[in-house]
Protein backbone atom coordinates (compact mmCIF):
# COMPACT_ATOMS: atom_id res chain seq x y z
CA UNK A 1 0.00 0.00 0.00
CA UNK A 2 1.46 3.89 -1.36
CA UNK A 3 2.09 5.93 2.14
CA UNK A 4 -0.30 8.90 2.63
CA UNK A 5 2.14 11.06 2.38
CA UNK A 6 5.34 11.84 -0.65
CA UNK A 7 8.58 13.97 -1.59
CA UNK A 8 7.87 16.76 -3.95
CA UNK A 9 11.18 18.81 -5.21
CA UNK A 10 10.78 22.08 -6.70
CA UNK A 11 13.23 22.07 -9.68
CA UNK A 12 13.39 25.72 -9.78
CA UNK A 13 15.19 25.94 -6.40
CA UNK A 14 16.94 22.60 -6.48
CA UNK A 15 20.99 23.09 -6.34
CA UNK A 16 21.30 19.20 -7.61
CA UNK A 17 23.90 18.78 -4.42
CA UNK A 18 22.62 15.36 -3.98
CA UNK A 19 21.94 15.64 0.05
CA UNK A 20 18.81 14.40 -0.73
CA UNK A 21 19.85 11.29 -2.44
CA UNK A 22 22.45 10.22 0.13
CA UNK A 23 19.74 10.11 3.13
CA UNK A 24 17.44 8.33 1.52
CA UNK A 25 16.55 5.24 3.54
CA UNK A 26 14.66 3.99 0.39
CA UNK A 27 17.03 5.20 -2.70
CA UNK A 28 13.67 7.35 -3.94
CA UNK A 29 15.41 10.29 -4.58
CA UNK A 30 17.82 10.60 -6.81
CA UNK A 31 19.52 13.71 -9.16
CA UNK A 32 18.74 13.26 -12.58
CA UNK A 33 21.73 14.87 -15.31
CA UNK A 34 22.86 17.29 -12.39
CA UNK A 35 19.93 19.41 -13.06
CA UNK A 36 17.58 18.84 -10.15
CA UNK A 37 15.91 15.99 -8.12
CA UNK A 38 13.33 13.33 -8.92
CA UNK A 39 11.53 11.13 -6.64
CA UNK A 40 10.19 7.82 -7.43
CA UNK A 41 6.93 8.06 -6.13
CA UNK A 42 6.14 4.37 -5.70
CA UNK A 43 9.49 3.77 -3.58
CA UNK A 44 8.98 7.38 -1.46
CA UNK A 45 7.28 6.55 1.89
CA UNK A 46 7.09 10.36 2.76
CA UNK A 47 9.48 10.28 5.87
CA UNK A 48 11.02 13.30 4.97
CA UNK A 49 14.63 12.79 5.73
CA UNK A 50 15.29 14.76 2.69
CA UNK A 51 13.57 17.87 3.00
CA UNK A 52 14.91 17.93 6.35
CA UNK A 53 18.43 17.46 4.89
CA UNK A 54 17.79 19.83 1.79
CA UNK A 55 19.94 23.18 1.81
CA UNK A 56 18.00 24.70 -0.35
CA UNK A 57 14.75 24.50 0.99
CA UNK A 58 13.17 22.66 -2.48
CA UNK A 59 11.52 19.45 -0.77
CA UNK A 60 7.99 19.13 0.68
CA UNK A 61 6.21 16.46 1.67
CA UNK A 62 2.72 16.70 0.31
CA UNK A 63 -0.05 14.40 0.69
CA UNK A 64 -0.64 11.92 -1.72
CA UNK A 65 -2.74 12.66 -4.55
CA UNK A 66 -5.62 10.41 -4.51
CA UNK A 67 -5.36 7.80 -7.65
CA UNK B 1 22.24 0.59 6.27
CA UNK B 2 23.62 1.44 3.16
CA UNK B 3 26.97 -0.34 2.11
CA UNK B 4 29.99 2.25 2.57
CA UNK B 5 31.84 2.55 -0.67
CA UNK B 6 35.41 4.12 -0.77
CA UNK B 7 34.15 7.91 -2.15
CA UNK B 8 32.25 7.94 1.65
CA UNK B 9 35.57 8.45 3.27
CA UNK B 10 36.60 11.21 1.32
CA UNK B 11 35.45 14.32 4.00
CA UNK B 12 38.86 12.88 4.92
CA UNK B 13 40.51 14.06 1.54
CA UNK B 14 39.08 17.66 2.66
CA UNK B 15 40.91 17.70 5.92
CA UNK B 16 43.99 16.50 4.93
CA UNK B 17 44.04 19.22 2.49
CA UNK B 18 43.97 22.18 4.56
CA UNK B 19 46.49 20.21 6.47
CA UNK B 20 48.84 19.52 4.50
CA UNK B 21 48.78 23.64 3.41
CA UNK B 22 49.62 24.51 6.94
CA UNK B 23 52.75 22.67 6.45
CA UNK B 24 53.28 23.53 2.54
CA UNK B 25 51.67 26.21 0.64
CA UNK B 26 52.75 24.12 -2.30
CA UNK B 27 50.52 21.41 -1.92
CA UNK B 28 47.40 23.92 -2.38
CA UNK B 29 48.09 22.79 -6.06
CA UNK B 30 46.21 19.86 -5.20
CA UNK B 31 42.63 21.56 -4.97
CA UNK B 32 42.87 22.04 -8.91
CA UNK B 33 41.45 18.49 -8.64
CA UNK B 34 38.55 19.66 -6.95
CA UNK B 35 37.90 22.65 -9.60
CA UNK B 36 39.13 20.46 -12.54
CA UNK B 37 37.49 17.06 -11.52
CA UNK B 38 33.78 18.41 -10.83
CA UNK B 39 34.32 20.78 -14.57
CA UNK B 40 35.35 17.68 -16.39
CA UNK B 41 32.03 15.29 -14.99
CA UNK B 42 29.69 18.08 -15.70
CA UNK B 43 31.37 18.43 -19.18
CA UNK B 44 31.54 14.89 -20.60
CA UNK B 45 29.61 13.25 -18.09
CA UNK B 46 26.91 15.72 -18.01
CA UNK B 47 26.47 15.09 -14.08
CA UNK B 48 27.03 16.24 -10.91
CA UNK B 49 28.75 12.67 -9.67
CA UNK B 50 30.95 14.93 -8.31
CA UNK B 51 28.64 17.18 -5.66
CA UNK B 52 26.60 14.03 -5.35
CA UNK B 53 29.50 11.49 -4.57
CA UNK B 54 32.59 12.59 -4.43
CA UNK B 55 32.70 16.02 -2.76
CA UNK B 56 35.11 15.94 0.81
CA UNK B 57 33.71 19.34 1.55
CA UNK B 58 30.20 18.61 1.22
CA UNK B 59 30.78 15.38 3.09
CA UNK B 60 33.06 17.25 6.11
CA UNK B 61 29.86 19.63 6.59
CA UNK B 62 27.04 16.41 6.49
CA UNK B 63 29.46 14.60 9.33
CA UNK B 64 30.22 18.05 11.38
CA UNK B 65 26.64 19.49 11.06
CA UNK B 66 24.67 16.37 10.81
CA UNK B 67 26.56 13.87 12.81
CA UNK B 68 28.02 15.71 14.89
CA UNK B 69 25.39 18.45 14.82
CA UNK B 70 27.39 21.28 14.82
CA UNK B 71 24.35 22.50 12.57
CA UNK B 72 21.30 24.50 14.33
CA UNK B 73 19.62 22.49 11.29
CA UNK B 74 17.17 25.67 10.39
CA UNK B 75 16.06 26.34 6.85
CA UNK B 76 18.78 27.87 4.92
CA UNK B 77 16.70 31.72 4.01
CA UNK B 78 14.97 31.25 0.65
CA UNK B 79 17.50 34.28 -0.75
CA UNK B 80 20.38 32.33 0.03
CA UNK B 81 19.65 29.91 -2.12
CA UNK B 82 17.83 31.55 -4.99
CA UNK B 83 19.14 31.43 -8.51
CA UNK B 84 19.78 35.01 -8.57
CA UNK B 85 22.29 35.15 -5.46
CA UNK B 86 23.41 31.58 -6.49
CA UNK B 87 24.63 33.25 -9.86
CA UNK B 88 25.79 36.84 -8.39
CA UNK B 89 27.88 34.89 -6.44
CA UNK B 90 29.36 32.83 -9.03
CA UNK B 91 30.57 36.08 -11.01
CA UNK B 92 31.64 37.23 -7.69
CA UNK B 93 33.85 33.95 -6.77
CA UNK B 94 34.71 34.09 -10.78
CA UNK B 95 35.74 37.60 -10.62
CA UNK B 96 38.24 37.09 -7.74
CA UNK B 97 39.54 33.81 -8.91
CA UNK B 98 40.31 35.70 -12.41
CA UNK B 99 42.15 38.60 -10.26
CA UNK B 100 44.42 35.31 -7.53
CA UNK B 101 45.21 34.45 -11.53
CA UNK B 102 46.00 38.13 -12.57
CA UNK B 103 48.23 38.32 -9.20
CA UNK B 104 50.14 35.48 -10.17
CA UNK B 105 50.68 37.06 -13.58
CA UNK B 106 52.58 39.94 -11.74
CA UNK B 107 54.62 37.79 -10.05
CA UNK B 108 55.39 35.84 -12.85
CA UNK B 109 56.03 38.67 -14.98
CA UNK B 110 58.17 40.54 -12.03
CA UNK B 111 55.90 43.40 -12.16
CA UNK B 112 55.45 42.17 -8.45
CA UNK B 113 57.18 40.64 -5.99
CA UNK B 114 55.95 37.11 -3.81
CA UNK B 115 53.88 38.07 -0.85
CA UNK B 116 53.67 34.67 1.68
CA UNK B 117 50.29 35.64 3.42
CA UNK B 118 46.62 33.80 3.04
CA UNK B 119 44.28 36.35 2.74
CA UNK B 120 40.98 35.47 4.28
CA UNK B 121 37.45 36.78 3.04
CA UNK B 122 39.06 38.73 0.17
CA UNK B 123 40.25 41.43 2.88
CA UNK B 124 42.45 40.06 5.86
CA UNK B 125 45.54 39.16 5.11
CA UNK B 126 47.19 36.75 7.74
CA UNK B 127 51.04 35.59 7.38
CA UNK B 128 51.76 32.38 6.62
CA UNK B 129 55.72 32.39 5.44
CA UNK B 130 56.66 29.39 7.60
CA UNK B 131 54.99 26.87 4.47
CA UNK B 132 57.10 28.21 2.07
CA UNK B 133 61.25 28.22 1.89
CA UNK B 134 62.28 30.96 -0.86
CA UNK B 135 63.77 29.86 -3.97
CA UNK B 136 62.20 26.34 -3.91
CA UNK B 137 60.00 26.88 -7.02
CA UNK B 138 59.44 30.04 -9.08
CA UNK B 139 58.13 32.80 -7.53
CA UNK B 140 54.47 32.67 -9.81
CA UNK B 141 54.13 28.56 -8.81
CA UNK B 142 54.15 29.90 -5.07
CA UNK B 143 52.13 32.92 -5.41
CA UNK B 144 49.16 30.64 -7.15
CA UNK B 145 49.99 28.12 -3.99
CA UNK B 146 49.07 31.23 -2.02
CA UNK B 147 46.36 32.63 -3.71
CA UNK B 148 44.48 29.40 -4.59
CA UNK B 149 44.76 28.37 -0.33
CA UNK B 150 43.25 32.01 0.17
CA UNK B 151 40.26 30.98 -1.49
CA UNK B 152 39.93 27.31 -0.22
CA UNK B 153 40.27 28.74 3.06
CA UNK B 154 37.92 31.01 2.32
CA UNK B 155 35.20 29.10 0.97
CA UNK B 156 35.53 26.38 3.32
CA UNK B 157 34.98 28.90 6.47
CA UNK B 158 32.24 30.52 4.56
CA UNK B 159 30.44 27.39 4.47
CA UNK B 160 31.38 26.19 8.26
CA UNK B 161 29.68 29.41 9.60
CA UNK B 162 26.61 28.82 7.08
CA UNK B 163 26.23 25.16 8.30
CA UNK B 164 26.52 26.09 11.84
CA UNK B 165 23.52 28.90 11.26
CA UNK B 166 21.84 26.70 8.97
CA UNK B 167 21.58 23.44 7.54
CA UNK B 168 24.70 21.42 7.33
CA UNK B 169 25.16 21.32 3.65
CA UNK B 170 23.58 24.76 2.95
CA UNK B 171 26.71 25.70 1.36
CA UNK B 172 26.50 23.81 -1.29
CA UNK B 173 23.14 25.51 -2.23
CA UNK B 174 25.17 28.62 -3.37
CA UNK B 175 28.66 26.95 -3.79
CA UNK B 176 30.13 28.50 -6.83
CA UNK B 177 31.27 24.86 -8.35
CA UNK B 178 27.92 23.67 -7.43
CA UNK B 179 26.19 26.08 -9.46
CA UNK B 180 28.43 26.25 -12.39
CA UNK B 181 28.27 22.85 -12.74
CA UNK B 182 24.40 22.70 -12.90
CA UNK B 183 24.48 24.97 -15.20
CA UNK B 184 26.36 23.18 -17.78
CA UNK B 185 24.33 20.11 -16.83
CA UNK B 186 21.69 22.33 -17.64
CA UNK B 187 22.72 23.30 -21.04
CA UNK B 188 23.88 19.87 -21.81
CA UNK B 189 20.40 18.46 -20.97
CA UNK B 190 18.67 21.06 -22.92
CA UNK B 191 21.11 20.13 -26.41
CA UNK B 192 19.84 16.91 -26.47
S1 LIG C 1 18.99 18.06 -1.26
FE1 LIG C 1 17.60 19.62 -2.11
S2 LIG C 1 18.92 20.92 -3.38
FE2 LIG C 1 20.05 19.04 -2.98
S3 LIG C 1 19.59 17.71 -4.73
FE3 LIG C 1 18.11 17.20 -3.14
S4 LIG C 1 16.34 18.49 -3.59
FE4 LIG C 1 18.04 19.35 -4.72
S1 LIG D 1 10.44 11.32 1.90
FE1 LIG D 1 11.80 9.71 2.68
S2 LIG D 1 11.44 7.98 1.27
FE2 LIG D 1 10.62 9.79 0.27
S3 LIG D 1 12.30 10.52 -1.01
FE3 LIG D 1 12.42 11.63 0.94
S4 LIG D 1 13.86 10.44 2.18
FE4 LIG D 1 13.20 9.12 0.48
S1 LIG E 1 28.16 22.20 -4.00
FE1 LIG E 1 30.35 22.66 -3.67
S2 LIG E 1 30.82 21.98 -1.60
FE2 LIG E 1 28.83 21.11 -2.16
S3 LIG E 1 29.30 19.09 -2.94
FE3 LIG E 1 29.30 20.45 -4.73
S4 LIG E 1 31.42 21.17 -4.97
FE4 LIG E 1 31.22 20.25 -2.94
Amino acid sequence: MASKRVAAVDRSRCASCGACENVCPRSAIKVKGGCYAVVDEEQCVGCGKCANICPAGSIEIKERAKA
Amino acid sequence: MKKKRWYDYLWLWAILYFTLGFFNILFAWLGMIDFLLPLALAIFGGNKFFCNHLCGRGQLFNKLGGDLKCSRNKPTPRWLASRWFRLAFLVFFLTMFGNMVFQTYLVGSGASSLREFVTLFWTFQVPWGWTYAAGTVPDWVAQYSFGFYSIMLTSLLLGLIVMALFKPRTWCAFCPMGTMTQEICKLKNKKQ
